[in-house]
């Protein structure tokens, strides 16, 4: 089947077979590694992308699920090789081995879309469908809470100095706004996607 | 003494929180980890595992329907060398040959370019099978329920002895005696196990993948494949993740890979998935420990008799090493005249348990916490006091009768943790608010109520006793081609952050910014043998090495040039002209002890460690008296690591270890059934979330060790090894009921609950 997509803000048409896992699509398909695999049912988040915005754990979403869809995944935070605000915050102790970093990014991405100044209780619960076993959360959530005073001063410095500059900047961003109210605002980690397995 | 710095005045990295080095690349998604690589024509790798845990091999069928012709089977007949995995004994087969000792034992493998064909054919193989009586436990494995190592099930017995046992009771006011239970856990790296191996046009082997100790698999493979040093190459991989879990499971791993690429000529790609990782791989040992301890009516401890049992599955392994840290743990932080401690590991029809964070301390540390609070009860004495009274001091001395010369800080962590959690108020206003708690009756609204608990842990540094000297590690230090500083050694990087404190040390001793400092991804062709990153040595012993090879390369450099260097332009400058003029430079550094280190392996008496490193937990546990769920609320952490090199990645350290611990403690539980573990899922094997953590303030304590570089003495195991009994200690508090036994699941809490208030009506 060929599915039409856009990934990290590029049209994309992928060859695959309909029900291959979005994980797959992306990693092996598309050579996107940066998304990882944990546990492939849905507990760790570790392959935690954005689909129109919403976080999804992306070993449990068929590849034709993205079929017209945007698609967000670790490699698409940069912009010009300057890392986010987020991506930043993360170099301080939020990554460890790394191996949870991309899916707890993009869980705390959609989060801060969200919310721009989360109390530390939101974004424990945010980021309880990503599991960390290296940090114990403290450097992860200070990260996320970093990046979301580090965007608010910057969206204040911007606004009344230069308009037209700020309006563009939301306007990159603003694509995914719409899909973000869309998102329940419990869009909550730990019941993303609890799937039963065969033993 | 004066330095001839030209740059005196530069600010040192030691002690900053630099940028984390790696995780530039960790958080755009560019770090390459196993499976992020696919090298031209790879096949993908799998294993055909025994299902029970015990039997003879009858036959192994292949399903006629399936078409073999693109599978690749290997089994232990396509072994080269020897079918074993090198290790301390040489008992492990890599594949089993006819006798089955554990569930999930590698029989075979198949490798196939094509992922889902490879599952099939996996389903396609039929292993037939006469079972044996197996061993399950502990309890069976001593009562020789059937032999399955040696002589008597013991794959290895420690005696430690001082003092005079029946004098110390003699003086005891109290006696308390009481058995402890931990059960195995599961290291949970979020990256599976896995690695990628090919044969090379000349017969080399070249095995990359996801892994702790480069030399251990490079050794392993030696043998496996019947090949010399030269013609084995290991490579490690940015990897997810280790905390003891790819310390020698890779080896076996990237047998099996090695394996099926001989056979079939092509890369192989061997990962395992999370139910294979869970199922298959090593987990903490659990373990029985006995204490029978006396105490003077002042609270002195005048007598330890303990008992630790450890259950080291169907192999070897790394057992006795870690039933050794474990022994010489066992008597808490604690000084006793008159101590008596027996280990054994024993055999059983189970996967090898092996290297976990700690390494055989949390279990035994987690009854010696306990047992001091037993003590302090049978006293009515507080357990803060009885610890103050008994705590090491600089002079005291071990079991082992090693004095304890520095960096002594059992009081230090002790007091600085209890001041900062209020424990002393906390607990008295706690009191009083569960008394209302436990008013009101069942079903009116929620019961919970709450505790707090300490405990006070030490932990050695480095590895035990003479292992260091026999390691006799090297590290290493040239200039590269871009004259940038460059560290050479097989220390990996697993998220701890070696990469960047080792720039951080010889950034330092250079004199030159961490950011010029790279350090060489570890491959065995091209770094020397640093030993293996384990035992929380990587810092203190391996980073000890490259400053000192540092300061070499230093005063090298200021011979060629005494104008020196201001910067690190000037630096690079001084460096390439070096290259060019006077050619290659670079440093080796072999490890010398300390002096005045002695130790003898046969007593097992003298200095067990260089140093201890020491811990204070004061953790609140809220206890819902209903569900019986216990959840830790907030944990105060003071840890004494000599020196933090970089106090951001430390911190980091003592959170993720406190998590770690706190699951062990609460959450975690690997249920078996027929001897295979039953939950193998990440559904039902629970980690901690963002939501089951408490809060944590740590307080980093730096006392400075004088044989440790910058006077750091490690801190990766050491905040593993107090939550649990501090947690305990809090449920103890909270609810009246001694959970003596680990996990604290709301199935056990609960069924102690019902117990006492079936007493209590």
């Amino acid at each position: 089947m060929k599915i039409r997509c856009r990934v990290n803000g590029v049209s994309r048409e992928v060859e695959t077979p309909p029900m291959v896992r979005l994980l797959d699509m992306l990693r092996e398909t598309l050579r996107l590694t940066g998304t990882k695999e944990g546990c492939g049912e849905g507990e760790c988040g570790a392959c935690t992308v954005l689909l129109n915005g919403q976080p999804v754990n992306s070993c449990l979403v068929p590849a034709c699920h993205a079929e017209g869809a945007s698609i967000v995944t670790v490699e698409g935070l940069s912009k010009r090789g300057k890392l986010s605000p987020l991506q930043e915050a993360f170099l301080h102790g939020g990554a460890q081995c790394g191996i949870c970093t991309p899916g707890m990014l993009m869980a705390a991405q959609a989060l801060l879309q969200e919310n721009g100044a989360p109390k530390e209780a939101v974004i424990r619960e945010a980021l309880a469908g990503n599991l960390c076993r290296c940090t114990g959360y403290v450097k992860i959530v200070e990260a996320v809470r970093e990046a979301a005073k580090v965007t608010r001063a910057a969206a204040a410095a911007k606004k009344p100095a230069r308009k037209k500059k700020a309006a563009g900047k939301e306007k990159a961003g603003g694509k995914q706004k719409p899909a973000m109210k869309k998102a329940a605002r419990k869009k909550p980690a730990t019941s993303r996607g609890k799937r039963a397995r065969r033993a | 003494m004066v330095t001839r710095s030209p740059a005196v005045n530069r600010p040192r990295s030691i002690g900053r929180s630099v940028p984390k080095k790696d995780a530039a690349a960790k958080v755009t998604g560019a770090a390459l980890y196993v499976d992020d690589l696919s090298p031209e024509g790879l096949l993908h790798g799998a294993t055909v595992r025994s299902e029970i845990p015990a039997g003879r091999i009858t036959r192994i069928e292949f399903d006629s329907a399936f078409d073999w012709s693109q599978v690749t089977i290997v089994d232990h007949r396509d072994i080269p060398g020897n079918n074993c995995i090198a290790l301390i004994e040489y008992d492990q087969p890599a594949l089993v040959e006819n006798e089955i000792r554990h569930a999930d034992e590698p029989i075979l493998l198949l490798a196939h370019p094509d992922r889902e064909k490879l599952q099939q054919a996996l389903r396609a193989v039929k292993v037939h099978c006469e079972p044996l009586e197996a061993v399950l436990t502990m309890e069976r494995s001593i009562a020789c329920a059937r032999l399955v190592h040696a002589t008597d099930n013991v794959q290895k017995r420690f005696l430690i002895q001082r003092g005079d046992l029946e004098a110390g009771f003699a003086r005891a006011h109290k006696i308390v005696e009481r058995e402890y239970r931990v059960g195995h856990q599961e290291h949970l790296y979020i990256e599976n196990n896995g690695v990628i191996a090919r044969m090379e046009a000349d017969g080399s082997l070249v095995v990359e993948g996801s892994l702790q100790c480069p030399y251990y698999v490079h050794k392993a493979l030696m043998h496996l494949m019947g090949l010399p040093a030269e013609k084995v190459r290991v490579v490690q991989t940015v990897t997810g993740g280790g905390f003891g879990g790819k310390e020698e499971y890779p080896s076996m791993i990237s047998a099996h890979a090695a394996l099926l690429a001989r056979k079939s000529g092509r890369p192989v790609k061997l990962i395992y998935d999370r139910m294979e990782d869970i199922a298959a791989t090593t987990k903490r040992h659990p373990a029985i420990v006995r204490h029978r301890s006396g105490v003077t009516e002042e609270g002195e401890l005048v007598a330890q008799d303990i008992d630790v049992i450890m259950d080291g599955g169907a192999y070897v392994t790394l057992s006795p090493v870690v039933l050794s840290r474990g022994i010489l743990h066992a008597g808490g932080p604690y000084r006793c005249p008159n101590v008596r401690i027996t280990g054994r590991a024993v055999a059983t029809n189970t996967p090898p348990n092996g290297a976990f964070r700690g390494f055989g301390a949390p279990q035994t540390l987690f009854a010696a916490e306990l047992h001091m609070d037993h003590l302090a009860e049978s006293l009515g004495m507080d357990p803060l006091e009885i610890r103050r009274r008994n705590l090491y001091r600089l002079g005291d001395v071990t079991p082992t009768g090693q004095v304890l010369r520095e960096s002594v800080s059992a009081s230090e962590c002790l007091e600085k943790a209890v001041k900062v959690s209020g424990y002393v108020k906390r607990r008295k206003a706690l009191d009083a608010a569960n008394r209302k708690a436990l008013a009101r009756p069942a079903g009116k609204g929620p019961r919970k109520v709450r505790g707090i608990g300490l405990s006070l842990v030490h932990h050695g540094a480095g590895f035990t006793g003479s292992g260091e000297v026999k390691l006799a590690s090297i590290a290493s230090l040239d200039l590269s081609p871009e004259g940038r500083p460059r560290a050479l050694a097989a220390s990996t990087e697993i998220g701890q952050g070696t990469v960047t404190i080792f720039s951080q040390m010889i950034g330092d001793a250079l004199q030159v910014s961490h950011d010029l400092v790279e350090v060489a991804q570890p491959d065995t062709l091209r770094v020397p043998n640093s030993g293996p990153t384990v035992a929380s040595r990587t810092c203190m012993v391996v980073g000890g090495l490259l400053s000192q090879a540092a300061a070499d390369m230093r005063a090298r450099l200021l011979e060629f040039d005494p104008r020196g260097w201001s910067d690190d332009r000037s630096f690079r400058k001084l460096a390439l002209r070096h290259l060019k003029e006077r050619g290659a430079l670079r440093i080796d550094r072999q490890y010398q002890p300390p002096s005045g280190i002695e130790w003898n392996d046969d007593t097992y008496t003298g200095d067990a460690y260089g140093v201890f490193a020491w811990a204070c937990n004061v953790i609140e546990v809220e206890v819902d008296l209903d569900t019986g769920d216990a959840r830790p609320v907030e944990v105060v952490t003071a840890n004494d690591v000599g020196k933090a090199i970089h106090p951001r990645l430390a911190e980091g350290q003592i959170e993720g270890g406190v998590s770690q611990a706190l699951g062990w403690a609460i959450l975690e539980e690997l249920r078996w059934k027929d001897g295979r573990v039953w939950n193998q899922q990440l559904t039902n094997y629970i980690i901690p979330t963002s939501m089951d953590c408490p809060p944590m303030k740590v307080i980093v304590v730096e006392n400075p060790y004088s044989g440790g570089p910058f006077g750091a003495k490690g801190v990766g195991e050491l905040p593993m090894d107090g939550p649990a009994p501090a947690v305990v200690a809090a449920v103890r508090h909270a609810t009246g009921q001694w959970m003596d036994e680990i996990p604290i699941s709301p199935e056990r809490l609960l069924e102690k609950l019902a117990r006492l208030e079936e007493a209590l009506t």
